[in-house]
Parts: structure tokens; sequence; C-alpha cells
């Protein structure tokens, strides 16, 4: 090798660590900045007693109760919905069908939609066509639409990338398609469900927009699904822009959102590893 | 016993019945033929050895007699296979357990991603058996059947991707096996074992003669010279993979009728 090209393999290895390094530090100097103003602000009390003064004071637990309703709304739609549309797109028609080009084509751009345009739709459709209101299961419901491109393309992916071996032994030994997807498939595609899910989760708690328009911002603690409430990122929103003397309870909260968003990513490798990959090893 | 089944074979009109026979058979991709116009018999309890060079469409007839054709996009079958003299290609014929009778191993061992014993239990569960005794029993007489018991009865429930790839290959054979098939279908079952492993899967596959129907795929010409009952040269012609002749084993090795057959079986072609 001479020593020019010596000299650019330095020159491209020195910026691709720059750029890694970078990205990664962009990450922490924004978990330190968090830390640093938000992490005194919490405590076992912050996180059971209820927002006071418009949440300048007081803590977040009818916040995180609205945050995990409306979640277990969305993943409960999401999850049965995205997996099996998943599901028919790679198993059931083939690759290069009209009817899964448009199915692909539409999800492409439903993910590119703004989220303000979700929770205007959902505004009127689940809000006042259905007549849910303002409540949990319209912002559910709303942040299950906007979460179905990932899960569904993350978990296509899933089961194209589970190897064609798998299809073909199934099915010489004469198991049913439903068969093979279950025990087979779906065990193979876990990690792309996982990905699909950590990315919709994220995307999902971080939403404020869709949220205001369908779950409303009162701060009480719900009593069902068709109540309003406040999920985190509306609460931190709020909080920053709305509430003076709101900062350090907005910084705690964002503290909260990110361990929460590491204790979920945490969870869905875990869970999967273990139920489904577990269910693979009776 | 008196008579080994290569003697009985030697005379056709002593043959019992063919457990498998095709007439016509095409197989085309899109617009081109794997395989064109096949009539082969395919005698009961017997070995045989479907050898020719590569891409002339010996998996491609595999294929069509468990109709795992029909999972390939753009894939036409024409023509008949019967099976104990039934036509699998009408309609309305219960392909899933046509595939339970025509069992079929793979030329890279292929086990399920799951446990040794699990992989014996979901295709047994899927054909009926639920019952767990039954099941423990099935799997056990499969992996003895194989070979396999001794070496696997204390770790059933580990994966069975941690086998070597003799032992996969045996554990997929068992698999098929435990369904109580009468056709077992190989395609280059030893290719990807090394040689230690492929003597003992070898060595397995000669003894299913006379329990099973076996038809097996190789590149090997000392392997079908030592296993198979009957022969069969498949070659590329005009485009499309045709089957140039069938003989017994001995005489398709000592005494070649057709000119291709003579040339790939010194090695001055293939």
């Amino acid at each position: 090798m001479n020593r020019s090209s010596v000299k650019a393999d330095r020159t491209a290895t020195f910026l691709c660590w720059i750029v890694a390094f970078a990205v990664t530090g962009t990450f922490f100097w924004i978990l330190w900045d968090l830390l640093g103003h938000g992490f005194k602000g919490i405590s076992w009390s912050f996180l059971t007693t209820q927002p006071r003064d418009a949440g300048r004071s007081g803590g977040i637990s009818s916040v995180l109760v609205s945050t995990s309703l409306i979640l277990g709304v969305c993943l409960g739609v999401a999850i049965p919905t995205g997996v099996g549309t998943a599901a028919f797109l790679s198993e059931w028609i083939p690759r290069k069908s009209r009817v899964g080009r448009w199915i692909r084509r539409s999800l492409d751009l439903l993910a590119a939609v703004p989220s303000i345009v979700f929770g205007l739709f959902g505004a009127v459709f689940f809000g006042e066509v259905l007549g849910f209101g303002f409540s949990i299961l319209s912002g559910g419901l709303t942040l299950a639409l906007m979460v179905l491109p990932i899960l569904i393309r993350a978990t296509e992916a899933g089961f194209r990338s589970a190897s064609e071996e798998l299809r073909l032994g199934g099915a010489a030994l004469g198991l049913r398609r439903a068969t093979i997807l279950r025990h087979l498939l779906l065990p193979a595609a876990s990690h792309g469900i996982v990905v699909g899910l950590v990315l919709g989760v994220g995307r999902a708690l971080a939403e404020t927009a869709a949220l205001i328009f369908t779950s409303g911002y009162v701060t009480r603690m719900p009593s069902s699904l068709l109540d309003s409430g406040r999920s985190i990122s509306v609460h931190i929103y709020d909080l920053a822009m709305n509430v003076p003397g709101g900062e350090a309870n907005a910084y705690a909260t964002a503290v909260v959102l990110i361990l929460l968003l590491i204790l979920i990513n945490s969870l869905a490798s875990w869970a999967t590893q273990t139920w489904l990959g577990g269910r693979s090893l009776p | 016993m008196s008579a080994s089944p290569r003697e009985t074979l030697d005379s056709p009109q002593k043959l019992q019945d063919a457990c498998i026979s095709t007439e016509g058979l095409s197989v085309s991709y899109a617009k081109s033929y794997a395989l064109r116009d096949l009539h082969l018999e395919i005698p009961r309890g017997s070995i045989t050895a479907l050898v020719g060079p590569s891409g002339c469409g010996k998996s491609s007839f595999l294929k069509t007699l468990n109709r795992l054709t029909d999972l390939i996009t753009g894939c036409r079958v024409t023509g008949s296979v019967r099976l104990d003299g039934e036509d699998i290609y009408q309609s309305g014929f219960d392909v899933l357990s046509l595939r339970r009778r025509v069992g079929m191993i793979f030329q890279k061992p292929n086990p399920f991603p799951l446990s040794i014993r699990r992989n014996l239990t979901l295709p047994l569960e899927e054909h009926g058996t639920q019952d767990s005794a039954a099941l423990a029993a099935k799997t056990e007489a499969a992996l003895r059947d194989v070979g396999l018991w001794d070496e696997v009865k204390d770790r059933l429930d580990s994966s069975a991707m941690i086998l070597s790839g003799g032992q996969q290959q045996r554990l997929c054979i068992a698999r098929a096996l435990a369904l109580g098939p009468e056709v077992v279908l190989l395609d280059e079952p030893c290719s990807a074992l090394d040689p230690l492993s492929s003597a003992v899967v070898e060595d397995l596959i000669a003894s299913l003669r006379e329990s099973y129907t076996v038809i097996i795929v190789t590149h090997n010409l000392s392997q079908a010279r030592r296993i198979a009952d009957q022969t069969a040269l498949f070659w590329l012609e005009n485009g499309a993979g045709t089957l140039i002749e069938t003989a017994p084993t001995e005489q398709f090795f000592s005494q070649p009728q057709h000119r291709l057959t003579k040339e790939y079986v010194s090695g001055a072609r293939g």
C-alpha cells in the first residue's frame, strides 16, 4: 500500500471516530444536563403524589397513571394489528403483489404524516364521530395509528429475515401455515418486533401534539379509559412552556421519562427473550 | 431372507407395485422448463438414486413428489404424479397429509431453532398425536431409529442447534420418520457433512430400505452404487432437465445403455 492510501485510510478512520463520538457525546450531554437539573427533584413522593399548583409543586402520579393507560391502549391495539398485518404482508401475499405494494406505500406515507395531523384526525374520528371525547381511549387509539407503520415495517422485516429453510422445513413436515407462523417464524421475528415496539413506544411516550387534541391535559387522576388524562410529554411541555416556575419539575419529569424509556427498552428485550424465545424451548 | 431387493429389481416383472409413478411430468418456472416430460416408476421398499450434473432438475423432481413446488411462486407442474395409484395433483388432495406420507430431508440440516424434543413433538402434535405418553414414546422410538437416542437422551430439552451437523441431519431424518411416512425423499443429505458423519448418515439411509421407499439425490456416484437399488441419470437437454436412463444400480454402472450414462459413469462427463 502506498503512502497516500495509508493516509486516506487513517483520515477515514479518524473521521468515523469523530462522528461516532459526536453522536454518543450528544446523548450523554443531554443526559448529563437532565440529570444535573432534574435528578434532585426525583423522590418516592414525587412519583406517588398528584401535581399541585399547575404542576409547580407536588408529584406526577396521575400523569404516570394516564401515560401507562394511554400506552396500554396503544399497544393493546397496535401489537395484534401490527403483527397480524406484518404476517399477512410477509407470508400470505406475494412480495411484489399489487395489494402488498399499496399497503406498504400507505404505511410509509402514514409514517411520514406529522403527529399534529394524527391529533386532529383522532380528535375528529375517535373524539367526535365515535364519541369518545377527550379521553385516554381516544389518545391511545390515535397513538396506535401512529405507531402501527413502524411496528408493521419492523415486524415484516423480522418475518422476512427468518430463513426460507424454516418455511420449507415446516411445510415439508406437513405443518399448517398458521403453525409455521406461530411456532417457527414468530420467535424468529421477535427481534424485529422488539425493534418496532421500542421505536413505537419511544414515539408514543415522546408524543405531545397528537395527545393534546385527543387525551387532553387535565392533571387529575383518571378513573376510567373515557376520562381525560395528561401524558408525561404533555406534562413536560406544559410545565416548560405555560407554567412560570415549573422548570424544576419539568426537568425532574424529563428524567423520569428517560428512565422510563431505558426501562421499557430493557423490559422489551427481556420479555421477548423469555416469552417468545422461551416458548420455543419449553 | 433369500432374495435381496437388488436381485428382485433385476427382473422388473417381479416388481411388486410401483409406489410412485410419474407420467409426462414437467416443471416450469416462469417461462423456462426445469424438468420436461418425465416418466419414472419408483418401486416400493427400494432405494432409488438420482444422479446427474447440477441444475438438471433432480431437486425440482423431488419437490414435485411432496408438492413443495406449491410454495414456489411461478412454479407450474404438469403431467401426473401417482402415489399408491392416486394422483397427488388432483384438486382437493390433502397436501398436508401428503407431506406427512412423503417426508423430505434437505441438503443442509434444517432443525427448527427449538429444543431437540420440540423438533419431534411439534410435527407429531400437528398430525394428531396429543397424548404426552404417546408423544414421548414416539420421540424415543424415532431417535432410536436414527441412532441418536443415546447421544441426546439426557439433553432433550437443549436446543437442537447445538448438535453437530451429522446429528442435526439425523434429527431431521428422525423428525420425518416419526410421522410414519411411506416415502422418504433425500436431497443430497450427506453433501454438507464431514466424511465421518456422512458415513453414519449413509448407513442410516441404507437401513431405511424395505421399511420405506427412498429416493435420494446424490452427486456421489460411489454412494449411489453402495446404497441404491436403482439409479436414474438426469441431464440437461435443450435447456430442460430430462431423464436419460434408469436401471438397476449394478447394471447402471457396469453396462450403461446410453452414451451419456457411459460418459458420466466413467467420469468423462458431468
